[in-house]
């Protein structure tokens, strides 16, 4: 008789480790043979050069741009225009840009100069557009504890600084911590007001709290712990919750907020989606759309959340006019 | 507190007024979720019945590496299959990474462990004198086999629900693999997460009360398939 008594299940032995990674190289194969086949009839998988529907181009953003709605509010427009489907997926700038370099999205609109400047030097990217602009707020409660009210903003992080690490109480910070956009902005004004991010700042004691989260959950924690933080405009005001937080500080060059748009481009991307994604560049370029961005959220919250980039690209020295039309990275030609 | 009543009346209206987005991302979490858990109970039935029935060296390792593995986070399951999938990777020509199908994968990988654990333990809770009464009445190895699993299978059973309750509620994986992409893979639980972020709350809430009442259904379906 070859059957046995019922398993002991907790017993420690490992003995033939193989068996087990055999197995689950097993599993992984048998789990990505139901992926393709389940959901067939259903969702209809995008295949890169499907000829039934419409072609499904994915665009990587930042959270500013989704969660406002600015891009829920363009996407119909563009998907009418051109007869696509632009799928949208939200992250961290951070996380955004490393999804294009893997070749995973096809389309990149984020907000962070340096890291896309980095992104367009490794050949990850073409035809990179500025196409609309705010400006960074600093917000923080209502009696403003550090008495930084319309500081110059490097000034304000230096007496927020200077507070924090003597101790004094009611004085807190909070950091996206997270390498996105915002976060990025955060460390260049640390920078500009003299201190080394990772040595000065992130261990500079309790009152610097670094949430590792999106925008609207970093906005809740620094509301909750009646903190300073760092917000573009746009999420501020389309932030829908009960907030205990003001703006503090609207006015700085350091604050300026820059939205740029860029195709992604890998050696294997086929063409067609190029062409897809060179059209959404030109399309947020366009003088329409341009001027729809400058409508976004005039009604809802009494002001634009963004101001689009028409004219002024020169102002900020980045392209803004110029048709996208390159098929492959300048260094590569 | 007052989130929270202003989200079940939010809900109520959600639900009577058949809201058609909240009602394709409910049907989308059940089909992707209900998906992921037919593909485990296939992979992990068998894989249960194996490792009980047969007898092999390293099986109590093979079984705390399965148990260890229940509480795999749903994160790393998802970091896992994102890196699996994703165009650079090994099954990046597949073109599954930000895809409903692409999430069934990640949900299956998840709930695995915890099914092939369910289905050990349910094996191991067929009485003995059913299996020795079996044998003596000279039933072969696998009629005996087959009579274990059919005493089993409600027991089984619960173990594909609990699978399927892991594989709705868990927002790491279907995060990271399927991205939320509106109108595509936006599911229940990264929908509550985004609208979160945006602040709010009522809506969030109703969508959690969605996913209980989902829950709640399937778990009454059970009961009632164990009363007959």
């Amino acid at each position: 008789m070859r059957l046995k008594l019922p398993v002991r299940p907790m017993t420690l032995k490992p003995r033939k480790v193989c068996v087990s990674i055999t197995l689950s190289a097993l599993i992984v194969v048998g789990a990505l043979f139901c992926g393709c086949t389940t959901t067939a009839p259903s969702q209809g998988t995008p295949a890169p050069t499907q000829s039934i529907g419409k072609s499904k181009v994915l665009l990587a953003t930042t959270t500013s741009l989704y969660d406002t709605g600015l891009l829920d509010y363009l996407e119909p427009m563009f998907e009418e225009k051109h007869h696509v489907d632009l799928l949208i997926t939200s992250q961290g700038t951070g996380k955004a840009i490393e999804i294009a370099k893997r070749g995973d999205c096809d389309i990149l609109a984020v907000h962070s100069p340096s890291q896309e400047e980095g992104f367009m030097a490794g050949g990850h990217g073409i035809n990179r557009r500025c196409f609309a602009y705010n400006y960074f707020i600093i917000v923080g409660p209502a009696d403003d504890p550090a008495s930084i009210k319309d500081m110059k903003p490097e000034d304000a992080f230096t007496k927020l600084m200077t507070m924090g690490k003597a101790g004094t109480p009611g004085i807190a910070f909070v950091s996206r911590g997270d390498n996105s956009g915002t976060h990025y902005a955060e460390k260049s004004i640390w920078n500009s007001a003299g201190y080394n991010y990772t040595r000065d700042v992130q261990k500079s004691g309790n009152w610097y709290i670094e949430a590792g989260r999106g925008m609207g959950e970093t906005l809740q924690l620094a509301s909750e712990k009646q903190a300073y933080t760092l917000i573009d405009e746009g999420t501020y005001l389309a932030y829908k919750g009960n907030l205990g937080l003001f703006p503090i500080i609207e006015q700085g060059d350091i604050l300026l907020n820059v939205y740029s748009v860029i195709t992604v481009y890998t050696p294997t991307q086929p063409s067609d989606r190029i062409t897809i994604a060179n059209n959404f560049v030109n399309f947020l370029t366009s003088p329409e759309v341009q001027a729809s961005i400058g409508e976004f959220g005039k009604e809802k919250y009494g002001k634009n959340l963004f101001i689009p980039m028409t004219g002024e690209c020169s102002r900020f020295k980045c392209d803004c006019g110029k048709a996208a039309d390159a098929q492959v990275p300048a260094l590569l030609t | 507190m007052s989130e929270i009543i202003e989200g079940f009346i939010q809900a109520v209206e959600l639900i009577i007024s058949l809201n058609p987005e909240v009602l394709e991302i409910t049907a989308r979490s059940l089909l992707i979720s209900l998906a992921a858990t037919l593909c485990a109970s296939l992979i992990s039935i068998p894989i249960g019945g194996f490792i009980h029935f047969r007898k092999f060296g390293g099986k109590r390792g093979l079984i705390t590496i399965i148990q260890t593995l229940y509480a795999l986070p749903t994160v790393i399951a998802g970091l896992f299959v994102f890196l699996l999938l994703s165009r650079v990777g090994p099954f990046g020509f597949l073109g599954l990474l930000f895809t409903p199908s692409g999430m069934i994968v990640g949900q299956t990988v998840l709930i695995i462990p915890l099914m092939v654990g369910m289905t050990l333990i349910a094996l191991s809770g067929v009485k003995q004198s059913i299996q020795d009464e079996v044998v003596s009445l000279g039933a072969t190895t696998t009629q005996t086999v087959m009579t274990i699993i059919r005493e089993a299978r409600f027991a089984i059973l619960g173990g594909v629900i609990l699978g399927f309750g892991r594989a709705i509620s868990e927002v790491g994986a279907a995060m990271i693999i399927g991205g939320n992409i509106r109108g595509y893979t936006r599911v229940l639980t990264t929908a509550i997460a985004l609208e979160t972020s945006m602040g709010n709350i009522a809506f969030s809430i109703a969508l959690g009360i969605i996913l209980l009442g989902i829950a709640m259904v399937v778990t009454v379906a059970l009961f009632l398939v164990q009363e007959r």
